[in-house]
């Protein structure tokens, strides 16, 4: 099967190659958690991005750094885009005292505060209306900031996904909505969740623009979060952007994927948005082959030293068990 | 006589009722063909289809109420909330509405449904995939609460409380899915309301829940090396409460030990303790009543720290311990 060509786009050449880097960052760090799973080194659960890193970079690219970011359980890939220490984020993930978040949230609650990652979020549509809430406190602090909330397909079917998309429009709040239609909430396919296709036709009912693209093009994703987030930004309101991609892994690590079939993956690992984006910067002379490989061994070398750091940092000191509940 | 795990107990019993009463059907997320977040419901698709066995969107306030309307209308649905925490979206339909539904009207319409939900840390879950929240049901009037800690109790539980008239919330452990007991193959019914003696014993009552019963057996194997003969009482059903066993086993004993997993402030533990001590045993304690429960924290993700926040065996032989030595 043939793979659109991007578009040409308004990044620079270096914006351009730093995206590729942080596609590779993300892939890299899910095999690498892949791996620490399988090899019991990790415990718990995780949910991996592999296949939908254009949707976090491009998106991630077009936010300003002092933007707000509030996502989803499969959020490793959006924590990365919006610029988090790699290693702190790593020890967070094998719960170190030096993590995120103290070794408290794990691989589901990776937040990152200082850079406007205001957390991932273990409960299917939990983050929207606190998105909503970041924006109006935006608005009422006459600040020029914008919230981006990402969230799946699942979420869309959630009741405070439609309160929250109200509020946003009445009071016109700087709030960014963008869904990553990965094609399955779990095991439930999107054909059979909902009776409205594609899903951004949902925003009509709230009167805000609605627009789906190609969530593994990441110029698309980028274009349309940049206009959106004019939009928020100069008091227009907010979007809803849904991003139609795939998800290559199970949903987490209990799944046997009965519900979809080997064939489908394939067609979708076809239209890998790291390949893609690699190629075109090959074709169109910003890199070479040679170039995109040190990117990926960069990126790959990144992680193998977040995990010697995580490795080498010390567990939460089980005296503080009690802290951290209330201010 | 046949050993099953607690999963296939429930299982066998969803199957046994569905086969015997064409009003019983089965609705929840992913409860079709990926069996459900712990595989309870594997096969059941196959066996019942999909008019019976109902998956549904990510929806738990709308699945809810789904089940109060059918459940007042001739039908007996049986709802899967995948992890207990989410039970928090589907609060206003059960507090609100299914509880005292009966009442308001007069009692011209019961409400037959029963709730299931997987329960409690120790799978790496970290803190909105790992809550006890049974205490909160226990205060409603209206909703009965049933808490097994073996696949014999979980079968008869089970089936019992798909017969009752009443919404019940069905509290499984995570960690006992896996565990093994005997269970008869035919059908039987353990009532609610009728607590159990799990071990008998002269100096110590333990009344613990769910899966502090396993971790109270063994404590009780290790301190009768010791010398020390507890008595282990599993309430099995926290609403309707044998409040009868449990005081005249603290009578014969003269010391008791409630342990549970939930938070201990504002958990079931108060309330045994509160039924113990306005009851006669009070007059036949030796040593003030002890509660052994998990912290006051939300559940860490840090695998060390999780292990700590709520009871383990070590901590209730400890803790029998210490009660011998207070008189
Ligand atoms: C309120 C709530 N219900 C159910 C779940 C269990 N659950 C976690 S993720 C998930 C599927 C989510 O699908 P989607 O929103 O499309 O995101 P994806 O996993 O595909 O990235 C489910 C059912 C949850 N975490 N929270």
């Amino acid at each position: 099967m043939t793979i659109p060509i991007l578009q040409a786009t308004s990044l620079t050449q270096s914006q351009q190659i730093e995206m590729l880097e942080q596609m590779y960052r993300i892939r890299a760090f899910e095999e690498k958690a892949d791996e620490l799973f399988a090899l019991g080194r990790v415990h718990g659960t995780m949910h991996l991005s592999i296949g939908q890193e254009a949707v976090a970079v491009g998106a991630g690219a077009a936010l300003k750094p002092d933007d707000y970011v509030l996502n989803h359980h499969r959020g490793h890939g959006h924590c990365i885009a919006k610029g988090a220490d790699i290693n702190f984020m790593m020890a967070e993930f094998m719960g170190k005292a030096t993590g995120l978040c103290k070794g408290r949230g794990g691989s589901m609650h990776i937040a990152d505060v200082e850079r406007g990652n205001l957390g991932a979020n273990g409960i299917v549509a939990g983050g929207i209306p606190i998105a909503v809430g970041v924006g109006l406190s935006v608005q009422m602090q006459r600040q020029s900031r914008v919230v981006l909330s990402l969230f799946g397909d699942g979420a869309v079917n959630e009741g405070v996904f439609h309160e929250s998309m109200n509020l946003a429009a009445i009071w016109k709040l700087p709030v960014v909505f963008l869904c990553e239609n990965n094609q399955y909430a779990m095991s439930m396919p999107v054909a059979r969740a909902f009776p409205i296709h594609p899903l951004s036709k949902r925003a009509c009912a709230y009167d805000m623009p609605g627009e789906t693209v190609d969530g593994n093009d990441v110029f698309a994703v980028h274009e349309t979060v940049q206009r959106a987030a004019e939009r928020a930004r100069s008091g227009q309101g907010p979007t809803f952007i849904e991003c139609v991609t795939y998800r290559w892994k199970g949903h987490s690590k209990s799944d046997q994927q009965k519900y979809r079939t080997r064939e489908e993956l394939e067609q979708w690992k076809a239209k890998d948005p790291i390949q893609r984006f690699a190629s075109y910067l090959i074709e169109t002379r910003q890199l070479t082959a040679e170039g995109v490989e040190q990117i990926r061994k960069r990126a790959s070398d990144t992680i193998e030293e977040a995990l010697r750091f995580a490795e080498a940092s010390p567990e939460p000191d089980v005296n503080t068990i009690l802290e951290g509940v209330y201010a | 006589m046949r050993e099953i795990t607690f999963a296939e107990a429930i299982r066998e019993a969803l199957r046994l009722e569905m086969r015997r009463d064409s009003r019983v059907f089965l609705i929840g997320e992913d409860i079709g063909v990926y069996g459900g977040a712990f595989g309870v419901t594997i096969g059941l698709l196959e066996e019942f289809g999909t008019e019976r066995v109902r998956d549904t969107p990510i929806s738990e306030a709308a699945i809810t109420g789904t089940c109060i309307g059918a459940a007042i209308t001739g039908m007996r649905p049986v709802m899967e909330i995948q992890f207990m925490d989410f039970i928090a979206l589907a609060m206003e339909q059960l507090v609100l509405q299914a509880a005292k539904m009966r009442f308001m009207l007069g009692g011209k319409v019961s409400v037959p449904m029963v709730l299931r939900t997987p329960a409690g840390s120790g799978t790496g879950a970290a803190a909105q995939h790992s809550e006890s929240l049974e205490a909160w049901f226990v205060h409603i009037p209206g909703l009965k609460v049933v808490m097994p800690s073996t696949p014999h109790d979980a079968k008869g539980l089970l089936l019992a409380s798909m017969r009752d008239n009443n919404p019940v919330i069905f509290v499984e452990h995570k960690l006992l899915y896996k565990t093994k007991g005997s269970v008869p193959e035919d059908d039987y019914e353990v009532p609610l309301g009728v607590a159990e003696v799990k071990r008998p014993g002269r100096d110590v009552t333990i009344v613990a829940t769910s899966i502090m019963i396993p971790r109270a057996l063994s404590a009780a194997t290790k301190l009768a090396a010791e010398g020390i003969e507890v008595e282990v009482v599993d309430p099995r059903t926290l609403k309707p409460l044998d409040t009868d066993t449990i005081s005249a086993s603290v009578s014969k004993t003269g010391r008791v030990l409630i342990v549970h997993e939930a938070c201990k402030t504002g958990g079931i533990g108060g309330e045994l303790a509160a039924q113990i001590a306005e009851s006669d045993a009070l007059f036949y304690l030796k040593a003030p009543i002890k509660r052994l429960a998990g912290l006051d924290i939300p559940i860490p993700y840090n695998r060390t720290l999780e292990r700590h926040a709520v009871p383990q065996e070590e901590n209730i032989v400890e803790a029998v311990r210490d009660l011998m030595a207070a008189g």
